[in-house]
């Protein structure tokens, strides 16, 4: 998992770098300052999700299976609340302000810098739910819990990607 | 002999239907079974590529030939680039790499053998689909075409305007799909290195051929994903009217050039590492002495590693970069040569003083240390930057990388398959027929490309269709075709002999070179679980220890 | 000595042999050939230096060669396995910490050497200032042929470059500014500079003061589509006179010669008018190369022909038997219009 996270690392360095380099050279508007919004509320989401995540690994180590259960229901919670985000997000800036992918550089960088982020969330959400249902099923206690360790850590990458995904998008490049 | 020590039982041979027997190739998930079909896969992919660049080079032997129209011969240069870099001698690396790894560290199998097998087919699916673009390349009109838009595929060539149709389409997700294929085998590598080594075997006692797949391994995790990124972002661009290679819009084509080469300049040290991990192997064996200076060799492949990843725009000294830029990447690059150096002494070192039985793959190894070096020397001029602002983009370079891929790799490659193949198939290759494969080879390579460097200097471009007869190009021309033919005919020398000495060979036993990794400690071929019971090693040489109890090498530690 | 001893002897001897052969071949040629593309034959400030530079690291990486072929040599004729060996093992060395500390230290040495010998002329080439008397060129590359427009002086020509000497003590260089149109490109011609790529959104320069008059070849040397191979390029050195001449000529309109209306008649009414250009005529395309003055050029295609009545004439008729894949149309005109067209181009002086 760790090469992963690597090899995934620098995928997104691609992404920021090419953000970073296109930032300002778009030929036409919406700049970035005119119709991006700090997304506060669902970053404070994404992040806190982190926290439960790896309290539900510490949990399912002492074997409380229940405590586990409610932790990792309200990660895919939050989770599923930062993506809902986004998807809003994106439909203010296409319907709102006409802003898609093929409109300005920014449009092409925003959309797949963004894009690849959410990709990663949902796939996140797909494998915590995954687990969920196992963990349902009665199938997941403290032996499981080096596995579930190791998503978890998949889970603390794609937060910690946000962190620069919001950073470059939304403070840098305002 | 010591080996003996470890008993294992025959392998047991019964006659199985042919679809049983396809079936089991297809669904396994053995590493020396994946390990032999994708080395199988990339002896295909080198007779393709290789009849590619015999068409290139029957129509550049004269000026204003037209045996091929432009566009044929701009996708034969495309698909041979592409082929021989990611179908031959990615897949033929893995290959070893899958066969021996688990082997030489005395483990059972690959750390995760079902990744392994998705992984291989991933790559394989790639090649398929690179080349289902002849028939496919226009969209399924019957009329297909392969992309020729070069195997670095520069913006805004790439864009629709440039590029209509879909063969540069084919060409991008088959990089894409096995570009995921190498991260998946490179985890796996690396998984399996530091997690299933036998008992005793520090990473310090690992044999050096491990160490540098390590350090391939890790390489090929930060070098291909780059690549990865940036054809998604030309699928972008292609399909959803993205703007990153867009000039039109304020896209950059330079932005292009560098994502590549941060993959494409790495690439080249992901192929070339693992060879220096053949002749690690190779070269101490044959000369009867442990290899010079362990912990240096190491010490040198992994600051080669991280020294490559801060050399690629030296592929960029024509793009205009300020004086400062270039400079920096004119020292990195010159500093690459230190660590490369040291290892070419190092070889020497290995071989001073031994006792040197010149089998065929020793002869290939040594091949190897005068080629490498021409290669290293040559490419020291062109870092140089403006020595490069005159030789970049000409001929000069394209027999400069020939001089690394096929002088350098090809023959350590050459040196592996004679070395290991016993190993692999219980049967010894001929002697005979590997010297005649050796000179005639070698005799071809240094006429094509040796003869190749003087057409760049005259200046002649690479990627020409043709030339005019009044730049005094046509004889050179004539003699690196000719020699690419005798080259041709050695290649088909190598694989008569993989086929005859299959069946006729003399057998090979378990240990026929005499050697000191564990992979000899077992059975030719292995038995599925590789060991009967896991070793246990207590130097560097395990089987010398085994070999010479009077003087074993763990008393040296 | 074995027989493989004598084998490998020979080899390093055939290699050494052919490194020499290609020295000599080049520095030969650089003799000879009046107007070739041997970057051994420097005729301008920027690939004289870069020719000194190469000789310098070619002389330092053919020491290092020397030194390792000898090593390699030596090790491998000195200690082969003999009938009387074979059979015991040598004794075992397992690395010597002063001997590998000498070949890390030397290279480096080397390496810090060379690169302050290419950082001096990187600088030197690349930081060089404009002098006020510079002429300055805009070369636009276009699929497959090359624009050169000279702001100062309002000229637009194609494919064949017209430049003044320069005299040392009164450098007058050219200065051109790369830009592309569609694809990357790249301005070649060997014994004046180095090359330098036509990026479109990324302009770039460089500079060139040839000192003797002649016509130099080059071609494109980025690979830029199907007709990449017929980018051909050629750099005419004037005399200060002659150059001035040429000036003038390129700055009148095109010459309106009234025998050849019926061709010009023709000519503003099919489609070529769209891509070229003819001052003073409803031609002001720009897709194509300016034909205000044809006549003025050696070579039609970028090179790929010579500018003759015949080959003008089976240029228009079908670009593709002289280029394949070049993006002029067949015009598609009958026989005697063609006939006409040909005539006007070749009032087009």
């Amino acid at each position: 998992m760790a090469c992963l996270i690597i090899a995934e690392s620098s995928i997104f360095t691609i992404f920021v770098v090419a953000y970073l380099f296109y930032i300002g050279k778009s030929l036409t508007g919406p700049t970035p300052s005119e119709v991006l919004e700090v997304p506060i509320f669902f970053t404070i989401c994404l992040l806190s999700s982190s926290i439960t995540v790896h309290f539900a690994g510490r949990f399912l180590e002492r074997n409380n299976r229940s405590m586990f259960l409610v932790l990792w229901s309200l990660t895919i919670v939050l989770g599923g609340l930062f993506l809902f985000g986004t998807g809003r997000e994106w439909h203010r800036l296409i319907y709102d302000h006409g802003l898609t992918i093929s409109t300005n550089l920014f449009g092409t960088t925003y959309y797949s810098l963004v894009g690849l982020h959410a990709f990663h969330v949902t796939a996140g959400l797909i494998m915590l739910s995954v687990v969920l249902i196992f963990g349902l099923a009665g199938r997941i206690d403290a032996e499981q819990s080096r596995r579930i360790d190791v998503l978890s850590l998949y889970w603390h990458f794609v937060d910690a990607v946000w962190i620069v995904v919001f950073t470059v998008v939304y403070i840098v490049g305002r | 002999m010591a080996s003996d020590a470890i008993s294992i039982p025959a392998p047991q041979v019964r006659e199985k239907p042919w679809v049983d027997l396809l079936h089991e190739w297809v669904t396994t998930v053995d590493h020396k079974r994946l390990g032999i079909l994708y080395i199988v896969y990339a002896l295909v992919f080198l007779l393709l590529g290789g009849v590619e660049a015999l068409i290139i080079r029957i129509q550049l032997m004269h000026s204003h030939n037209d045996f091929v129209s432009p566009q044929v011969f701009n996708r034969m240069f495309t698909m041979h680039g592409t082929t021989m870099i990611f179908f031959v001698v990615m897949p033929v690396l893995f290959g070893f790499a899958n066969y021996l790894v688990p082997l030489m560290i005395g483990a059972r199998d690959m750390a995760f053998p079902r990744l392994n097998a998705f992984s291989f087919w991933l790559s394989a699916f790639g090649g398929l689909l690179l080349y289902f673009s002849f028939v496919g390349g226009s969209g399924l009109y019957g009329a297909g075409n392969a992309p020729d838009i070069g195997w670095w595929a520069y913006a805004p060539l790439t864009a629709r305007a440039f590029s209509p149709g879909h063969s540069s389409d084919y060409w991008t997700l088959a990089l894409l799909v096995s570009g995921f294929g190498s991260i998946g085998t490179a985890i796996n590598i690396i998984a399996t290195i530091l997690c299933l080594r036998c008992p005793g075997m520090k990473l310090n006692r690992m044999p050096l051929q491990v160490w540098l797949y390590l350090v391939m391994g890790s390489m090929v995790l930060i070098a291909i994903t780059p690549l990865s990124a940036a054809q998604i972002m030309l699928l972008i661009d292609r399909y959803l009217g993205g703007h990153f290679f867009d000039a039109q819009a304020g896209g950059s084509a330079v932005l292009w050039m560098h994502f590549f080469w941060i993959f494409g300049h790495p690439e080249v040290y992901v192929l070339v590492i693992p060879a220096f991990g053949f002749l690690s192997e190779i070269i101490p064996v044959f000369s009867r002495k442990p290899i010079f200076g362990y912990p240096v060799m190491v010490a040198a492949s992994i600051a080669i590693g991280f020294v490559s990843l801060s050399v690629w725009a030296h592929h960029m000294f024509t793009v205009g970069m300020n004086s400062y830029a270039n400079s920096f990447f004119a020292i990195t690059t010159m500093a690459v040569g230190v660590p490369t150096g040291i290892k070419i002494f190092n070889w020497i070192g290995t071989m001073w003083g031994g006792r040197i039985h010149f089998k065929v793959p020793m002869l290939f190894c040594i091949g190897f240390l005068f080629q490498f070096l021409i290669a290293g020397l040559t490419g020291i001029i062109q870092a140089a930057a403006p020595v490069d602002w005159q030789l970049s983009l000409s001929y000069f370079v394209v027999a400069h990388f020939h001089y690394v891929i096929v002088g350098g790799i090809l023959f350590a490659l050459f040196g592996a398959f004679y070395y290991w193949y016993p190993k692999i198939t219980g049967r010894m290759l001929s002697e005979t027929l590997g010297k005649w494969h050796f000179w005639l080879f070698l005799i071809g390579f240094h006429l094509t490309f040796d003869v190749m460097h003087i057409p760049g200097l005259l200046g002649m471009p690479r990627r020409i269709y043709t030339y005019e007869p009044d730049r005094g190009w046509d004889t050179l021309n004539l003699i690196i075709s000719i020699g690419a033919f005798i080259q041709a005919i050695a290649i088909l020398v190598f694989v008569w002999n993989l086929i005859s000495s299959y069946f006729n060979g003399a057998k090979a036993g378990n240990d026929p070179w005499d050697a000191w990794t564990l992979e000899w400690s077992t059975s030719s071929p292995p038995p599925a679980y590789n060991f009967a019971t896991v070793p246990v090693v207590a130097s560097r040489r395990p089987l010398w220890d085994l070999k010479h109890p009077e003087d074993p090498d763990s008393q040296y530690e | 000595m074995s027989k493989e001893v004598k084998n490998s002897i020979v080899r390093i001897a055939t290699l050494s042999a052919v490194f020499f052969f290609c020295y000599i071949a080049t520095a030969a040629a650089a003799e000879t050939s009046a107007t070739g593309t041997n970057i051994f034959a420097p005729q301008s400030t920027p690939a004289r230096s870069i020719l000194h530079l190469s000789l310098f690291v070619l002389s330092i990486t053919g020491l290092i060669f020397v030194v390792v072929v000898t090593l390699i040599i030596v090790s491998i004729s000195k200690f082969r396995a003999t009938s009387a060996n074979a059979h015991s093992e040598p004794a075992q060395v397992y690395g010597s910490t002063q001997i590998e500390l000498a070949w890390t230290i030397i290279p480096v040495l080397i390496v810090i050497v060379l690169f302050l010998a290419t950082a001096r002329v990187i600088h030197a080439i690349q930081d060089a200032p404009e002098p006020p008397g510079a002429v300055e060129v805009t070369v636009i590359g276009h699929q497959y042929w090359w624009e050169f427009r000279y702001p100062k002086l309002g000229i637009v020509t194609a494919n064949e470059l017209h430049i003044p000497v320069s005299d040392p003590t009164h450098p007058t260089p050219t200065f051109l500014r790369l830009l592309s149109a569609d694809t990357d490109h790249s301005f070649w011609v060997p014994e004046l500079a180095g090359k330098t790529d036509l990026i479109p959104n990324h302009p770039n320069r460089m500079w060139m003061d040839p000192q003797r008059t002649g016509v130099f070849l080059g071609q494109c040397a980025q690979y830029c589509g199907t007709q990449h191979g017929k980018m051909l390029l050629r750099v005419s050195v004037d005399s200060q006179q002659d150059f001035a001449a040429w000036v003038r000529s390129q700055q009148q309109p095109a010459v309106q010669d009234a025998s050849a209306a019926a061709g010009r008649q023709i000519f503003e009414h099919t489609a070529c008018i769209n891509c070229h250009t003819v001052s003073g005529t409803a031609a002001d395309g720009r897709f194509g190369p300016d034909l205000t003055h044809l006549m003025s050029r050696a070579t039609i295609a970028a090179g790929a022909a010579e500018n003759t009545p015949q080959n003008l004439r089976l240029w228009i008729e079908d670009p593709n038997a002289i280029k394949p894949g070049s993006l002029m149309p067949a015009m598609k005109l009958s026989d005697a219009n063609l006939d006409e067209v040909v005539k006007y181009m070749e009032t087009l002086h």
